[in-house]
Formats: structure tokens, sequence, C-alpha cells
């Protein structure tokens, strides 16, 4: 009797510091699911959603606090890959946040800029490239479209430029299959 | 045509068939001899030669010419950039008239950045350099076919010095010489090895060379006697030894993995690269091109493109690469009536050519001219019966019917799990698909797809990095700003303690004050010396202008001097009395 007693105590102890241990040990760092989450969104930074940036958006529907239908650059697949991985309903994107667009890319009118560099600063990823009173430019490269520079130009010198298709990027069609045109003497209530 | 002679030496050599068969696969009708009737013929120098930068599989090349430039046959204009690219060279000598966007051979119909040369007809070379590459250490070699412009020649244009390259890791022990040719239509590779088996051996020893290989096998299928009676006459002949095998004919056996397969029984694995296996693929022209690169000095400026189809005369031509297709069709006797297109590449891969005013390029091994009555059109699709021909079709045995269904949904994902990458379009599922549904085209949706998604997503990486980054300097530069502030408000508290401080501040002072005026002397000194430099070429009038405008210039300047002379000095006296004030307005302005 007193044996088992000990056993079990001794048994407690043991699994209790090895479970102490690698609760230390093994600690994760930070929220995974919020990361997933971000993993999912565009990385816009555009603050569509309502939250500064796609980080805050993804910590907020951890959370609870926003939808999964706010990020229109996300499109209805980022909405379903979502959905995927919180287990919870789809439903069609939020258009109070806006409409997906076509990707683009911001362009500068270098002859109109007057160097105020207050694009630079909106610019949450740090793809203008400029200094004060010194003409700015787009790094084409790492624009990600998020619109965020063109309110604050004062000369409104900054457009949005859809990115072109070129052999590079282009993509196969999906296969549409033509409709046959109808012969003349057919036309009527044929079921093609 | 054949003698009764020939035939029985074809009989009596010592042929090795192969033991291993392809799995799945097709036999179309070959129509490979309406275009090996006669010799492969030169092409005449066109008069324009349009040559675009995308030529190959991987990063565009980097111009080296300027509009207007006059420029040699074989004269780099574009050299590799990154790892995996090609060099562009002149392919005739003439003058540069533009570097532009147009129409080039390419399934999307999209024009790409161009170099366009007017031919002056000459056909001049640039002083060439052969090589003794037997003298020379591998790595200087790879190193030397950078600049020669030299990609895989079978249709898929992948740089040849990234194939060369071997890592002590990943020995390479056997070379496959690709000269199977499985599609129907194409016999550029065919007529190659009739007339030139001699230098293909020569360009497969340097090969050999660079590799440290020893085994050789080359692979041909057995609808090409003449080609494998002169390639086994030329491998006779080398100082290596060199496998002459034979194939059975049956489409995609040309595919490197498949013939690899087919010729030592080792299959390489769907995650792996040949050369993983010890393994290396190179096709006859790309071996010729070798030969010629280093024992001429001529980089690649041609290739040999059997043009056949419903023209008048289909035959192999030699082409300088930038020659327009119209040049080539025109060559070929013309067009018959009815032709509505034109196909690049086999009629199982090919794709229709955007247009006929689209250069000849590295990749342009075929240009079938189809009508109707050759090609015609599909059929209605109708849905898919599951029969699973497809499936047993399929060379690389994969589930084409349930790939279909991923990509008709664009579960993309899903696709990607039934090995969607492994696919070599070769085409043998929609060839057999009772439903006449264009598997291949799904399948090539679902790819450009999955690639899209991918640089997306790596795109989006790059931009949580970015915006990370940025956040982090936000946060570490308000820190610092509070730190300063908490410094000068330490700072200002000291100075107004120790005011004895101040006559050693006075001195600092003046030796800053001299610094400056040394500073501004400097300036002053290199103004004098600078002239503006875009006036030099300006006519007498506009320079007699400028000389006006300058005194004007200078009047105006002693004018205003003279005026200020006086309140500087007095400015001048009061500026003394006051530097620590001034040294705390400038520190105040951080």
């Amino acid at each position: 009797m007193l044996t088992a007693i000990w056993v079990m105590i001794g048994l407690a102890l043991a699994l209790g510091l090895l479970l102490g241990y690698s609760s230390v040990k093994f600690k994760v760092e930070g929220d995974p699911l919020v990361d997933r989450i971000d993993a999912i969104l565009p990385q816009t930074q555009c603050g569509q959603c309502g939250f500064p940036g796609c980080k805050p958006y993804a910590t907020a529907i951890a959370s609870g606090e926003a939808d999964i239908n706010q990020c229109p650059p996300g499109g209805d697949a980022g909405v379903r890959a979502l959905a995927d991985l919180l287990g919870v309903e789809y439903k069609p994107l939020n258009t109070e946040h806006g409409e997906p667009k076509p990707k683009s890319v911001a362009v500068i009118d270098e002859n109109v800029c007057i160097g105020c560099t207050l694009c630079i600063q909106a610019c949450p990823v740090d793809a203008i490239l400029g200094a004060a009173k010194h003409m700015h430019t787009v790094i084409a490269s790492e624009c990600t479209g998020c619109e965020l520079c063109i309110a604050p130009c004062p000369v409104d010198c900054i457009t949005m430029e859809p990115v072109k298709e070129s052999p590079d990027n282009w993509k196969w069609r999906y296969p549409v299959i033509r409709i046959q045109p109808v012969a003349e003497h057919t036309t009527t209530n044929s079921i093609h | 045509m054949f003698s009764l002679n020939r035939i029985v030496d074809l009989i009596k050599q010592p042929v090795h068939r192969t033991e291993v068969h392809l799995r799945g696969g097709v036999h179309p009708d070959e129509h490979k001899h309406e275009s090996t009737q006669q010799p492969i013929m030169s092409l005449p120098i066109p008069h324009q030669i349009v040559l675009p930068l995308r030529q190959h599989v991987g990063h565009l090349p980097k111009l080296l010419v300027k509009v207007g430039e006059r420029v040699k046959k074989g004269q780099l204009l574009a050299e590799a950039e990154g790892s995996i690219s090609a060099a562009i060279h002149a392919t005739t000598s003439g003058t540069v008239i533009a570097v532009q966007d147009s129409l080039i051979p390419h399934p999307s119909g999209l024009p790409d950045q161009c170099i366009v040369i007017a031919a002056d007809g000459l056909d001049e070379w640039v002083d060439l350099h052969p090589m003794d590459w037997r003298q020379q250490s591998p790595a200087s070699l790879i190193e030397h076919l950078r600049l020669s412009g030299i990609v895989g020649m079978g249709g898929a244009a992948f740089p040849t010095q990234v194939k060369l390259r071997t890592t002590p890791k990943s020995p390479v022990h056997t070379l496959i010489v690709n000269g199977a040719e499985c599609e129907p239509y194409i016999t550029c590779d065919d007529m190659l090895m009739r007339e030139r088996a001699t230098q293909i051996i020569q360009g497969l020893a340097i090969a050999r060379h660079i590799m440290g290989v020893e085994n050789c096998i080359i692979g041909i299928e057995d609808n090409k006697p003449e080609a494998l009676q002169a390639m086994t006459e030329a491998a006779a002949k080398a100082d290596f030894a060199v496998q002459v095998k034979v194939v059975a004919t049956m489409y995609p056996s040309g595919d490197a993995r498949q013939l690899i397969r087919l010729l030592t029984g080792i299959e390489v694995p769907n995650d792996k690269r040949s050369t993983d296996v010890g393994l290396q693929c190179f096709n006859v022209a790309t071996l010729l091109a070798l030969h010629r690169y280093f024992d001429f000095g001529e980089p690649a400026v041609s290739r040999i493109v059997t043009m056949t189809g419903r023209v008048n005369e289909p035959r192999n031509y030699e082409v300088l690469f930038g020659t327009p297709m119209t040049d080539l069709i025109a060559a070929s006797g013309g067009a018959l009536s009815g032709v509505d297109d034109y196909i690049m590449g086999g009629p199982m891969m090919g794709f229709s050519l955007p247009s006929i005013h689209v250069p000849v390029t590295k990749a342009s091994n075929c240009i079938i001219a189809s009508a109707p009555d050759l090609f015609p059109p599909a059929a209605e699709a109708m849905p898919c019966i599951r029969c699973a021909r497809c499936a047993d079709a399929c060379p690389v045995q994969l589930q084409p019917q349930e790939l279909y269904w991923f990509a008709k949904s664009e579960n993309i994902e899903k696709a990607r799990e039934y090995h969607l990458f492994d696919c070599i379009e070769c085409g043998c599922c929609s060839y057999v698909c009772p439903s006449n549904i264009p598997l291949v085209q799904y399948y090539r949706f679902a790819k450009s797809e999955a690639i899209a998604q991918d640089r997306a997503k790596e795109a989006a990486n790059v931009a949580r990095e970015r915006n990370e980054f940025r956040l982090m300097r936000i946060d570490r530069e308000k820190q610092e700003r509070a730190q300063r502030h908490a410094q000068k408000a330490l700072g200002s508290k000291d100075s107004s303690e120790q005011a004895p401080a101040a006559a050693t501040n006075t001195e600092d002072a003046a030796s800053k004050q001299a610094a400056i005026q040394a500073a501004i002397e400097r300036a002053k000194a290199q103004k004098a010396q600078m002239k503006p430099k875009n006036v030099e070429d300006a006519p007498t009038q506009v320079k007699a202008e400028i000389a006006e405008i300058d005194a004007r210039r200078e009047q105006a300047k002693q004018a205003v001097t003279q005026s200020q002379a006086q309140p500087a000095a007095q400015q001048a006296s009061l500026f003394d009395q006051a530097p620590a004030s001034s040294d705390a307005n400038s520190a105040d302005k951080d």
C-alpha cells in the first residue's frame, strides 16, 4: 500500500518535472494562428480592411474582432483559404472595404514631383526612393499596389498603372470551347 | 532511295536494341519522309534580322549595343545575366537599326524586346578564336560557354553551360545523346545526323571532356536508318567509346527522362535531376553547336529548321536566328492553298504562331504549314467518361483524368498533389481521349496558375519582410529621438550650470568658423574652375548670347556685394559675441 503511494508520488513528480521543463524548453513564441492567417493575407499592407496592415488584421481575425471577408486584394480565393483554415463558413467579400482590382503599381510623374517626401513616409514597404526636394521614384518590383501614396501627394503626380501582360507573366487561359455558329437553316429552336 | 546493298548493310550491322519499352506513349503518323527527300539547304541572308532577347529559358540577357552601331557576325549583342541565361549574338553583319518590342514566336502572341539589324549582305565575321579545349580545365570552358549563346536545340532552349556543370556531390558517369526525335513531322535532327555525324561526335568529345564522363550512349529511333548508319560510322571512328542504341519508334521516347530510361534502364526520380543519378542528356544539334564554338570559335548563330506541312517543297534549312519566318516559307516554295495556320514545334507539343511576321529563334526546330485537311479542327469536347485511356497513354504514369478534374475546377492545390508538375505536356492524353477533351490545355492552364500563385506568395513574403523592417526602423528612430531629447535636456542644464566653460567654447567656435571659411573658399575655387559642358557644340550666335548673359550676371553680383558690404561687416561683429547660443540653436533643429 505504502509502496504504491510512493510510486505514484514519484511518478507524479517525475512527469511534473518533465512537463514543466518542456513547457519552458519548447515554448511557442507568438501566436501561431496569427502567423498562419498572416501567411494567407496578400501582404499589400493597404489597410482597406480597416486595420493598419496585414499583421494587425490577422491578429484581429485570430481574436475574433474582425471578419474574414474584409480583404479585397486577397479576393474570393483569400476568403476561401481563411474559411478553410479557421473552419468557418465562407462569406462573400464585404464590398464596404472595396472591390478586388487587377494588380497595379504606383507610377510617379517625375516631371511634376516636387520632392516633398510625403509618399515615402506613406509607403508601407519602403518602395519609394527619393529625398527632400529631390525627385522620387517607385521601385516597381517592390510596390504592392496599396495606393496609400496617392492621397498624401500634394501635386497629384502618382497614378496607379495595371501591370502589363508580357511573355514573362503571361498565363495559359482556361480552355474555352468555342460555341459553334448554328447553320442558317436550323436557326429556329435548335438546342445548340 | 534504298539500294538493296544498303539495306543488307543495315541489317548486318550490330545494332543494340533497347530491352526497355516506353510506358504508354502513342504512335501517330510520322510524316517525316516529306522533308527528308532533299539535303539541308542554307537560307540566304535576309535583309533584316530581328533577334528577340527572350530565346531561351531563364533571365533575359543584358543589352550591350546601341542603335546605330555597326555589328559583325558573331558579335556579342547581349550578355548572359544571372546563372540561368544565355547570350545573344549578331547572326550576320550589319547595322543595329532599332531595339524595340516586336512579335516573337511565343504562345502568348505578345510582343517582346528585340534587336533589329539591317543586314549589309557582307556576312563579315568577328575575329574568331578557336580554342584548344583539350588543354583547358572544364571550369574555364564552362565560363567560356556563357559567351557562346548555346542553348538546348531540341526545343526546350535551356542554357547549355548550366547543364554541363557538374558538382562533386553528383558526378556524371554517362552522357546520353538524344537523337530520338520522336515527334511527327520534325526531321531537323535526323538530317543533321545524316549529314554532320562526325561533327556531332566531335561535339560529344568536348561535352565528355567538360563533364569528365566515360560512357556515351547515342539513342536513335528505329525510323531513321540513314541517321543511325551515319552515326554508327562516325562513332566507330571516334577515339573514345561510344555506344549507338536503337529505340523503338514511339512518341515521346525523345523526352530526356524517357530516353534515359530506355537506354540505361535507370529511372530518374520525379523530384531529382538526371545528374543526381549520374546522367546527363544532350540533343545532337546542341553538341554540334559546342563543336562549332570550341573548334572554330563560332557562337550560336544558326540552326536547322524543318519547314514542312502544306508547302510546295518541304525541306530542312540552315537558318540564321532572327530570319523572318516569311523568308523560310518563301524558300520552301510558298504555302499551298488552304493553309490557315503555322505551327512551331511538332503537332503534339507545338503552338500556333501568332503571325508569320516573327523571327526564327533558337527554339524553332520545325514550322508546319497547317491546313484544315492536315489537322482537322478539334471536334466538340464531350464529358469525360473516365475510361482512363489517358492514364494508359501517359508516359510519366500520372492520372490525367484526375488532373483534368482538378484543373477544370481550378483546384490547383489538389492538382499539385497529383503531381501536376511532372506532366511533360506531351499531349498523348489529348491524342487518345475519345471525348476530344483538350487535356493538355487544362494542365497548362493549371500549371501557369500555380506558378502565378507561387510568385504572388514570394512577392507577399518580400512585402511582409519589408513592412516588418519598416516598422522596426520607425520604432528605432522613435527611440533614438527620445534618447536624444533626454540627453539634450541634460546637456542644456549642464551648460547653464557651467558658465566658466564658456571661454573654451569661444575658442571652439573660432576654429569652426575658420573651417567654414576654408570650405567656402574651396567651393568658390571649384566653381570658378567649372565650365558648362553642354555649350561646346553650340553655334556661335548662342555662344555670344551666353557670354552676354554671363557678363550681366557678373555685374548684378558685384552690385549686390557692394551694397551688402557694410551690413555684412556689422553682422560679423555681432556673430562673434553670441557663439554659444547659435550652437544651441543649430542643435535644436535636429
